[in-house]
């Protein structure tokens, strides 16, 4: 009963929701006044996902029906079940468990498996070019990030959430080092390409492909994936500030905020990047500095 | 379901289509998007694919080459819809009405397939930007 509260209301799907939908808005809110427009109302994001969940839901012929209706579903609820992971650690509600760092990471890899599924099954030629740069995207971005994680990991000496935010308690957040800054700009740009954002949105480019891998999405099916979407946009600063700040509620709020803004600013400040420069930045660049970051880190510099 | 009602007159996602318009429309459309005009505030935005519009913007007097292309379009976009006739030429096919490749306006092709569609007619040639506002929310008085 009490594990049903945590996944559904706080700080589950209800509460997660929420915020990531509010975050969305602050998203587009920001970007606007960057471009000196005003921006949409604050309900914008609630008020896309009811007209949504208003419109019929187109299924193509080529598709497979139920698949094609249930991959989205299947995202939304491991996003929703790697952000309970995450808080229910960070709330302090329960201790967790060895390893759950890793499974949050690979539950939050999971919308973006449904949606290569959702592509491929789809049957139109757009859909499937963004299914071939969303898998290039995936293998790219995990490697660094990995990397991250288990360097921050081995320095607390426990892949248990709790025992990383501990470790920081006690000896100093990983922001305040250079290994932690160097690794903080590895992890913002992974999660950048993980949120499908706008240096490394290959899959849907929108001007390019005319939403490629979400082309054949219509209704409730669209609506399940912009909330898995908007989930995965409160997760993933969350686990930035697990991994590298570590501390109480009320700075966290300003540390989300800071991260949320950093992530909106990289959007509006960059050109798209084609597929091959996204992996060339991800296993050259990025694997480097993150390696760099492993050795420092060894060294306590 | 009316608080979804309510949501759909907040969050209208636009697909622009150009049915042999002579492409003052489409540059004029851009404008919306401006800071002069920003219609992001009423929830309005642009969207590339029509599997996810809300309404259907069409410019230009229909030819016969981009009738099929405007019906497909139309059957592929979820319901309900709204359709913008965009400037003289989508309401009345303007000038080009008396040409031999002309087909019709905008209205007269989609009911053929559709007898019930919503359209709204925004005349100009290229409508103002407040036009194609107005347009747009007397539409949604119609929803």
């Amino acid at each position: 009963m009490k594990l049903l509260f945590y996944y559904l209301i706080f700080p589950g799907f209800i509460f997660a929701s929420i915020i990531g939908l509010l975050t969305v808005w602050l998203d587009r809110k920001v970007s606007a006044r960057v471009q000196w427009r005003q921006g949409p109302p604050w309900y914008q994001g609630f008020a896309d996902i009811g007209k949504l969940l208003y419109k019929e839901v187109i299924v193509p012929e080529e598709a497979f029906g139920s698949g094609f209706i249930f991959a989205p579903l299947l995202g939304l609820a491991s996003a929703t079940l790697g952000v309970t992971i995450l808080c229910v650690s960070y709330f302090n509600m329960s201790k967790g468990f060895i390893g759950d760092i890793i499974v949050v990471w690979y539950l939050f890899a999971i919308p973006a498996i449904a949606l290569i599924y959702i592509g491929s099954t789809s049957g139109n030629p757009l859909s499937s070019v963004g299914v071939s740069r969303e898998i290039k995207l995936l293998l790219s971005y995990d490697l660094p990030m990995i990397i991250v994680i288990v360097m921050i990991a081995s320095k607390a000496g426990s892949f248990s959430i709790r025992t990383i935010m501990d470790w920081q308690r006690i000896n100093g957040s990983n922001i305040s080092n250079w290994y932690g800054v160097i690794a903080f700009v590895v992890a913002i740009s992974c999660t950048q390409a993980k949120l499908g954002r706008v240096p490394f949105d290959l899959p849907e480019a929108e001007t390019e492909l005319g939403s490629g891998i979400l082309m054949e999405l219509s209704g409730g099916v669209l609506a399940a994936y912009e909330l898995s979407k908007a989930i995965m946009l409160f997760g993933l600063p969350i686990l930035l500030i697990i991994l590298f700040w570590g501390k109480g509620i009320i700075g966290g709020i300003l540390m989300y905020l800071l991260i949320v803004v950093l992530l909106i600013l990289i959007k509006n400040t960059n050109p798209r990047v084609r597929i091959d420069q996204a992996m060339k930045y991800f296993w050259g660049w990025m694997s480097g500095a993150a390696i760099l970051a492993g050795i420092l880190a060894h060294f306590g510099v | 379901m009316d608080v979804l009602k309510k949501a759909f007159k907040k969050s209208i996602w636009v697909f622009h289509l150009s049915t042999a318009a002579c492409n003052n429309c489409d540059i004029e459309v851009l404008e919306l998007l401006t800071p002069r005009y920003d219609v992001e505030r009423f929830g309005i935005k642009l969207v590339g694919s029509p599997r996810h519009a809300d309404a259907l913007l069409v410019c230009g007097s229909v030819n016969a080459h981009a009738k099929p292309r405007l019906l497909e379009v139309y059957r592929q976009t979820p319901k309900p819809c709204l359709v913008v006739a965009f400037g003289s030429c989508g309401c009345s096919s303007g000038i080009f009405r008396d040409s031999y490749s002309i087909v019709g306006p905008v209205d007269k092709v989609l009911r053929e397939i559709d007898p019930d569609v919503k359209i709204v007619y925004v005349p100009g040639c290229p409508p103002k930007p407040e036009a194609m506002i107005e347009g747009i929310v007397m539409g949604l008085g119609a929803v």
